[in-house]
């Protein structure tokens, strides 16, 4: 076990290096050069100034240099200044952060409540009319594109009805408390669920099916336990294995539908931060949230080969370590 | 064979040759495959819509000269049309014809949809098989590199690789200034991560079919590897290439449409059913239509590539089709 672990969290650092070291270099490439753009807010400053605030930044020295100093830096915990927010980027991360996991954790909690049951359902009673349009809505819900999904929620509720807000986190002005965030929280969660559920009805349809299958069930079915006891004791069990570690996995995926989702929502997270910070040129919040993210969506990575070895005795760490 | 015409007598030996392919009709695998793939009426219908829609917007000009509009006349008169005989989905917020602007973003989203499918299929299947093939080192680099592409976060990155500025790259004036040049950036940056599907399913299916005997033949009379992988293995793992390829197609149009939309995929003055919705989010209060439109058909392409790849998957592949993803 701990050589298994000692083993992932290694290449996983390295896989954290790479990404820091071809995101550095690329952010170097991007549109805009942090001296101009403050420049251009202050007409007073002449080209020597610029010159000395480029060694003040350190940006005179050459690109691998740089790197090496942000690394140190970022180790020693200074994750430098943002220039769009004008806050420290450690201070903007966490809130940023929380907000991302408090609108993931509920969409993870409703998406699985639902496709549990109807992937079981679905796999007890294949090729009926009722999984043929299971089947069709979880196509419909892999092949719907986020942002049009969000639109069309906020047709549908914010403009035509008007039940609920079409955007941000809080009515301005508004008296706050928990009831108004959730209010604010429902139609992005809703548009994330939607996107999320098809993929993962169709892991557990398969995956009951697969287990449905197996001799021990039939051993089960033979030697008298009754039909509930065999789906949930015998099959379910197995089958969940599968499903936990494609979720765990698909956090990366997740993450992409939240970026979308909470730009569409002015909501403000991890995906909203990472865009806003890109397009604005604030590379210092780009590339600590990018690494963030990277670090999460590793940690999921890991925790899904974690679950699937804690779940299924049958699988060793021995044979996976390599 | 029974479809004969009343009536008409045929001679003896033509009605055995009848009898005889009616009792034993001839069986190819390629009539077997089309077979399975018509018992999977999702992927049937879908093939259908697929083909009406590629004719459908790769014939705009046609329909546009017919109807006497073309997309990119600006008139302010005309914003906001109602659907009328001349503008069969109504004007958009500069007066421009809805359909036609629809049916030309179609035509790109469609190209990058395939171009970039091809593009990852063919690194797929290279990285596969040199590391399927030669197995050791080789192929635990290539697969780790693999393992790390799958890991990033894609669309974070997908985002940076767009932002980025085409004049601080070496590349030539003339490709960065071009209309086009969102067009190939897209296709490259979306190819850049999307290959590795093809490339792992390449590798099992080539570390089986090394093991096969016409490859341990081949490699007795003295054939070289490359003349070994590309003609003996490639054949051999060709079914698994073409269902990835086309289910990866409704996630890289999805991909195209959220960068175009966001701002940083493909640019005006090219359309296309992302970049169409960017201004939505200002003009569903007015014109919830304009909104609806690419989406809609956003949404059909994606899922019927989807269902044909589904289908495919059921004729090409039935071992490890439907019951097993």
């Amino acid at each position: 076990m701990a050589r298994f672990l000692v083993n992932r969290l290694l290449q996983s650092l390295v896989v954290l290096l790479v990404v820091s070291f071809v995101v550095y270099m690329l952010i170097g490439l991007m549109p805009g050069d942090p001296i101009d753009l403050m420049i251009a807010a202050n007409p007073e400053l002449t080209p020597e100034d610029a010159a000395r605030l480029r060694a003040l930044y350190g940006l005179d020295q050459p690109l691998l240099d740089r790197y090496w100093n942000w690394l140190t830096a970022l180790l020693q915990g200074d994750l430098g200044y943002s220039r769009l927010f004008a806050q420290p980027v450690g201070e903007i991360l966490l809130p940023r952060l929380l907000n991302t996991l408090a609108l993931l954790a509920p969409v993870l909690v409703i998406s699985l409540a639902i496709a549990i049951p109807v992937g079981i359902y679905a796999a007890r009673h294949p090729y009926t009319k009722l999984d043929s349009l299971i089947n069709l809505m979880c196509f419909g819900g892999i092949s719907m594109p986020p942002f049009w999904l969000a639109l069309l929620l906020i047709m549908l509720f914010a403009v035509t009805l008007g039940w609920l807000p079409a955007g941000g986190m809080g009515t301005i002005g508004g008296a706050g408390g928990v009831w108004d965030s959730l209010k604010y929280m429902v139609l992005p969660v809703t548009t994330l669920v939607l996107l999320s559920i098809g993929h993962q009805t169709r892991y557990v349809r398969a995956a009951m099916l697969e287990a449905l299958r197996q001799d021990y069930v039939r051993t089960a079915r033979a030697k008298g336990v009754p039909e509930g006891g065999v789906v949930y004791r015998h099959a379910l069990r197995n089958a969940l294995i599968p499903v936990v570690t494609i979720v765990a996995l698909e956090f990366g995926t997740l993450f992409g539908g939240a970026l979308v989702t909470e730009t569409m929502f002015s909501y403000l997270g991890m995906g909203k931060l990472i865009y806003d910070s890109i397009l604005g040129n604030d590379f210092n919040v780009a590339l600590c949230a990018l690494l963030f993210v990277t670090i999460m969506v590793l940690l999921g990575n890991l925790l899904a080969d974690m679950a699937y070895v804690l779940l299924d005795p049958r699988v060793s760490f021995q044979a996976r370590a390599g | 064979m029974s479809a004969l015409p009343q009536g008409m007598a045929p001679d003896t030996g033509q009605l055995a040759a009848a009898t005889a392919t009616a009792a034993l009709p001839s069986v190819t695998p390629g009539r077997l495959r089309w077979e399975r793939f018509k018992r999977h009426r999702a992927a049937l219908v879908s093939a259908g819509v697929l083909v009406f829609l590629l004719c459908l917007c790769f014939s705009a000009p046609l329909l546009a000269a017919a109807l006497g509009v073309d997309s990119t006349s600006i008139s302010l008169f005309k914003r906001f049309d109602a659907p009328s005989a001349q503008h069969w989905l109504g004007t958009d917020e500069l007066g421009r014809d809805v359909l036609i602007r629809l049916l030309e973003g179609g035509q790109v989203s469609l190209t990058v949809g395939l171009v970039t499918a091809v593009f990852a299929a063919l690194i797929g299947t290279t990285v596969g098989l040199l590391a399927g093939y030669h197995g050791g080192r080789l192929d635990q680099l290539l697969m780790r590199f693999t393992d790390t592409m799958i890991a990033v976060p894609v669309l974070p990155l997908l985002i940076i690789l767009a932002a980025l500025d085409p004049k601080k790259l070496p590349l030539p004036e003339a490709l960065t200034g071009s209309d086009s040049f969102s067009l190939y950036r897209i296709v490259l940056i979306i190819a850049l991560f999307g290959w590795t599907t093809v490339a792992r399913l390449v590798r099992a299916a080539t570390l089986a079919a090394r093991q096969r005997e016409y490859v341990r033949a081949a490699v007795a009379l003295g054939a070289g590897n490359g003349r070994i992988m590309l003609t003996h293995i490639l054949p051999n793992v060709v079914s698994p290439i073409v269902v990835a390829t086309t289910l990866s197609i409704g996630n890289i149009i999805l991909l195209e449409s959220v960068l175009s939309f966001l701002g940083l995929g493909i640019q005006l003055p090219l359309p296309s059913w992302g970049n169409m919705l960017t201004n939505a989010q200002e003009t569903i209060w007015s014109a919830p239509l304009l909104a609806f439109w690419p989406g809609l058909l956003i949404f059909v392409t994606v899922i019927s590539f989807n269902f044909l790849g589904d289908g495919l998957q059921d004729a090409l592949d039935p071992r490890s089709s439907g019951d097993k993803k």
